[in-house]
This record gives structure tokens, C-alpha cells and sequence, in this order.
């Protein structure tokens, strides 16, 4: 992309970012701001974090703000946003910088379709501030159109349609999963309209509520918009004891793979104990909405200055 | 070995035995799970093209190709001989080996011999070569509203397609990359 554009790209971009903050704060949102630098940056088995040593203790830089906004949330916060810089190691290419934006919120009361219904109406207007409407021109410039309601689609569907697999039978090969998920099935995904993929099997989905009328799978959803992965977002988990038990797993697992091994967090899981109110959450890429919506390929088009640049 | 980081374009890697260059690849992470690398690889023997995923942590081993500036020297039956002007050391392809490449060989030029695994497996001329006409029909044909250019036979057999004042005996600067007419050399 032309050097020449990049200033007037950061300025489309601060125009996407006060139309995110208006969504939120027309709607009674909180924006909270966490720490950074934590004690437990987040057990996911696939992502890894940086690592600070403070003197005597280490801390890490956290890969999504998920656990201080939960306490909040249990604290009887009310809906909160935050937007923050996440951290993740190894993670570098078109969609990738080791450090990048996030938007990550939380609403109380809502379940997975609320949520995926309320992320549609966020995105929706946001394109609308920024592009004029829903139509964007996505990483290529091919137009998409972005009008809620977005087609739905289960994982087990995606498999069964475009894998000729039964998700059941994959598990427990993680690898065998997102491999196909890699290579069969996001390529197959409608490249001008959004994807919400949901239902993703239990196992995967430490933090996430198990579907009421389908144990096997939790309500996590991710939606893909020209191929871009845009959004991970769930009903969270209430129950302590099960957060406990599932975390501890993430733990033996990150063991297994000879990873390091983050601490649980006592704290989340003293809040969880007090009580968290049912409510749902999601964490959104800024960087990777500014693509979509400026017509980037790279990442690097939209960022003032990339971690090898700086 | 490679490492799945160390993909980059051109990079030249070695599967099922045959030499693949990389033309393009994308780093994929799924899910928060598992990071791949997705790659388009191009077979620098067959040239067609392999897509593949790669598992981070999965080794890539790398394909004993090197490229050697050489000179054709001239054309002894079915082979085409080329020599390696710092040692002397002389080569010998044949035509199934250079492909279209032969059109733009004249004695004397220097081009780039692709080799892997110590055999040439490929040869790029340079951009341009300048070929003379050996055949074509004489200066503007009566009536020219039909056609602007006209077909003509160069000296190492090429067919091109000619503006109407070329005339046979002239040498012409060849785009090596289309095979076409690009200008007039005056000499």
C-alpha cells in the first residue's frame, strides 16, 4: 500500500474508533482500563505470552484482558468495554503483529445470540461511520457486504460440509482440527458476505458456558469476514468449580506440549466464587477491522509503526 | 533444516524429492490454536504448483539448488553447449532440457543456468536478446488496411510478429519474457 496514504489511513482509523466508543457509550457502557503486566497472562494451550521479570517476581504482559474485566463484571461493574494493546508471542504476518489492538467487552444478561447479534449492530455501525455504509472493501477492495443478519454456521456443519468430517471423530487431535479448519474450511467460507462459525466443541473452550440443549459443544463463536478471523466472543462460564478444573487442564496440556506454564489466576477464580452474573463477552481485533474496513491487505497499512519497526 | 519462520519468498526447499521455490505464504492461527503456515510452492523442475500447510515446529529441508552465470558457446547436434567463463568448465543441454529458452540462445550470450542437486534444471536468458531476420515477405504489401504487422522468422527459428517496414537481414531486440517484438535495432 502507497506510503502516501498512511497518514490519511491512521486519520480513517481514529474515525473508527470514535465511532466504536459512540456504540458502546449510547448503550450505558463503562470503558474500563486493566493492567497490561499481570501475574497470569491467560492459559490458552496455542498462545503464548511475554514474559517481564520484576527483580524478585516475573510477571507477563497479558494476551487479552479477559480475567481483570470478568472481576469487574463480578464486582456488579455493569456492561464494560475496554479498548487495550494485547501481547502474544510468535505471532507475526499479514493478520499478525506481537502487539496489537483489542477491543474486548462484556454485557451482562446476554447469551450467544445476543451477543453475535450485538457484535453485527457494532460492526455494522462502525462501517457506516467510516465507509459511508455496509458495503467495505475488505482486504482486497473486492466489496462486502456487511449487513446484519450474518449467515450462521456451526462447526460441526462446517466440518460435515466442507471437511466430510464429523467433529467427534477429529477429537481429540487439536492439530487435525485446525488443520482442516486451516485448510478445508476457511477457504471455502463465502468470501463477500460474513461467516459467524459457533458452537465450537467443549474441549475448546476453557472459558465459555457448554450450550444448554448440546453438552458436546460451548457457546463460542468466532465470526471471519474475507477470510479474517475479526472476533472471538462466548456466554462465559460461571461456575468456579468447573473453571477451576478446566484451567488446571489447560495447565497439564501447555505441560504436555513442553510450554511454558502460566500460574492460574486466584484472584478470577475468588470472583467466579463470589458470583459472576450470567452475561457474555467479546474480544474484537481493532487492527484487523481497520483492514476491513480501509481496504489493507497487510497489517502493518494500518498500524502507525509494526513491533519490527519500532 | 528449515523452520517454519525461516519462510520467505524464494526460498528453495526440497519435497518428495523435487525442488519447489516459494512464491507465496501466510501465517495462520486458527481459533487461538495451532499456527500454520500456509505456503504456495512452485516445482522449479515441472513448474507446476503445490500448495501446503505447514504445523509451526514442522521442518522444511532445504533444496541444493544454485544458479551459475554461463555462456553459450554453440549447437553440436541435439546439444547445446555452454561454458563457465571463471573455470572453463563446459555443460551440454538438450533442447527437452532449455524448452522454449533455445529460441533466444546466439552464440556468445550469457544467461543463468538454474542447477539442483549439481544438475541444470533450468535456463533464463536475459530480458532482451537481439535476433536477426532470417524470413519475411518484402517491405508494405499492397493493401495494409488489413494488417499492421506481419510474421517473420528469426535466426534461431523464433516466429514473431513484425511491424510492416522490417525487412529481412535487420536485427530486432526480442522480449524474452512474451517472445515478442519489442523494436528495431539500428546497426
Amino acid at each position: 500500500m502507497s506510503t502516501a496514504g498512511r497518514i490519511e489511513r491512521l486519520r480513517a482509523r481514529h474515525r473508527m474508533m470514535r465511532a466504536v466508543r459512540e456504540f458502546f457509550d449510547a448503550r450505558g457502557f463503562t470503558e474500563v482500563t486493566t493492567p497490561s503486566l499481570v501475574s497470569s497472562p491467560g492459559l490458552d494451550v496455542h498462545v503464548d505470552a511475554l514474559c517481564v521479570p520484576l527483580g524478585a517476581s516475573t510477571r507477563y504482559l497479558h494476551t487479552s484482558p479477559e480475567y481483570a474485566m470478568k472481576r469487574l463484571v463480578a464486582e456488579g461493574a455493569g456492561p464494560i468495554y475496554q479498548v487495550c494493546k494485547a501481547f502474544r508471542r510468535d505471532e507475526r504476518g499479514d493478520l499478525h503483529d506481537l502487539e496489537f489492538s483489542m477491543l474486548e467487552w462484556y454485557s451482562p444478561d446476554l447469551d450467544m445470540d445476543g451477543l453475535i447479534a450485538q457484535t453485527e449492530a457494532l460492526v455494522a455501525a462502525v462501517a457506516c461511520a467510516t465507509c459511508g455504509s455496509t458495503q467495505i472493501p475488505g482486504r482486497h477492495g473486492t466489496v462486502i457486504d456487511i449487513s446484519p443478519p450474518w449467515p450462521r454456521l456451526s462447526v460441526r456443519d462446517a466440518f460435515y460440509a466442507y471437511a466430510g468430517a464429523a467433529v467427534e471423530d477429529l477429537l481429540p487431535d487439536e492439530d487435525l482440527f485446525f488443520r482442516l479448519l486451516v485448510d478445508k474450511i476457511e477457504p471455502a467460507l463465502d468470501p463477500l458476505r460474513p461467516t459467524v462459525l459457533h458452537s465450537y466443541p467443549a474441549s475448546m473452550a476453557s472459558l465459555a458456558r457448554l450450550s444448554a440443549s448440546d453438552p458436546s459443544v460451548a457457546d463460542r463463536f468466532e465470526i471471519y469476514i474475507d477470510g479474517v478471523e475479526l472476533c472471538n466472543g462466548f456466554a462465559e462460564l460461571t461456575d468456579a468449580a468447573q473453571q477451576r478444573t478446566r484451567l488446571i487442564h489447560d495447565q497439564a496440556e501447555r505441560s504436555r506440549l513442553g510450554k511454558e506454564v502460566y500460574p492460574l489466576d486466584e484472584r478470577f477464580l475468588a470472583a467466579l466464587e463470589r458470583g459472576l452474573p450470567p452475561c457474555a463477552g467479546n474480544a474484537l481485533g481493532l487492527d484487523r477491522l481497520a483492514m476491513l474496513l480501509l481496504g489493507a491487505a497487510h497489517i502493518a497499512d494500518v498500524m502507525a509503526f509494526t513491533t519490527d519497526n519500532c | 533444516m528449515y523452520e517454519t519462520s525461516d519462510i520467505k519468498k524464494n526460498l528453495k526447499v526440497k519435497i518428495d524429492g523435487y525442488p519447489y521455490s516459494v512464491v507465496e505464504f501466510q501465517f495462520v492461527k486458527p481459533g487461538k490454536g495451532t499456527a500454520f503456515t500456509r505456503t504456495k510452492l512452485k516445482n522449479m523442475i515441472t513448474g507446476s504448483i503445490l500448495e501446503r500447510t505447514f504445523k509451526t515446529g514442522e521442518k522444511l529441508e532445504p533444496a541444493d539448488m544454485a544458479e551459475r552465470t554461463m555462456q553459450f558457446l554453440f549447437k553440436e547436434g541435439d546439444g547445446f553447449v555452454f561454458m563457465d567463463t571463471s573455470n572453463y568448465e563446459q555443460i551440454n543441454l538438450s533442447l527437452e532440457q532449455l524448452g522454449d529458452s533455445a529460441l533466444y540462445l546466439i552464440d556468445g550470450l550469457m544467461v543463468d543456468i538454474l542447477f539442483f542437486n549439481d544438475k541444470p534444471i533450468g535456463v533464463t536468458p536475459p530480458n532482451f536478446v537481439e535476433l536477426k531476420v532470417t524470413e519475411t515477405e518484402p517491405g508494405f504489401k499492397g493493401d495494409t488496411s488489413s494488417n499492421t504487422t506481419k510474421p517473420a522468422k528469426l535466426e534461431t527459428g523464433l516466429e514473431v510478429q513484425v511491424p510492416l517496414f522490417i525487412e529481412q537481414g535487420e536485427v530486432l531486440r526480442i522480449d524474452t519474457r512474451t517472445g515478442s517484438y519489442s523494436e528495431r535495432v539500428k546497426k
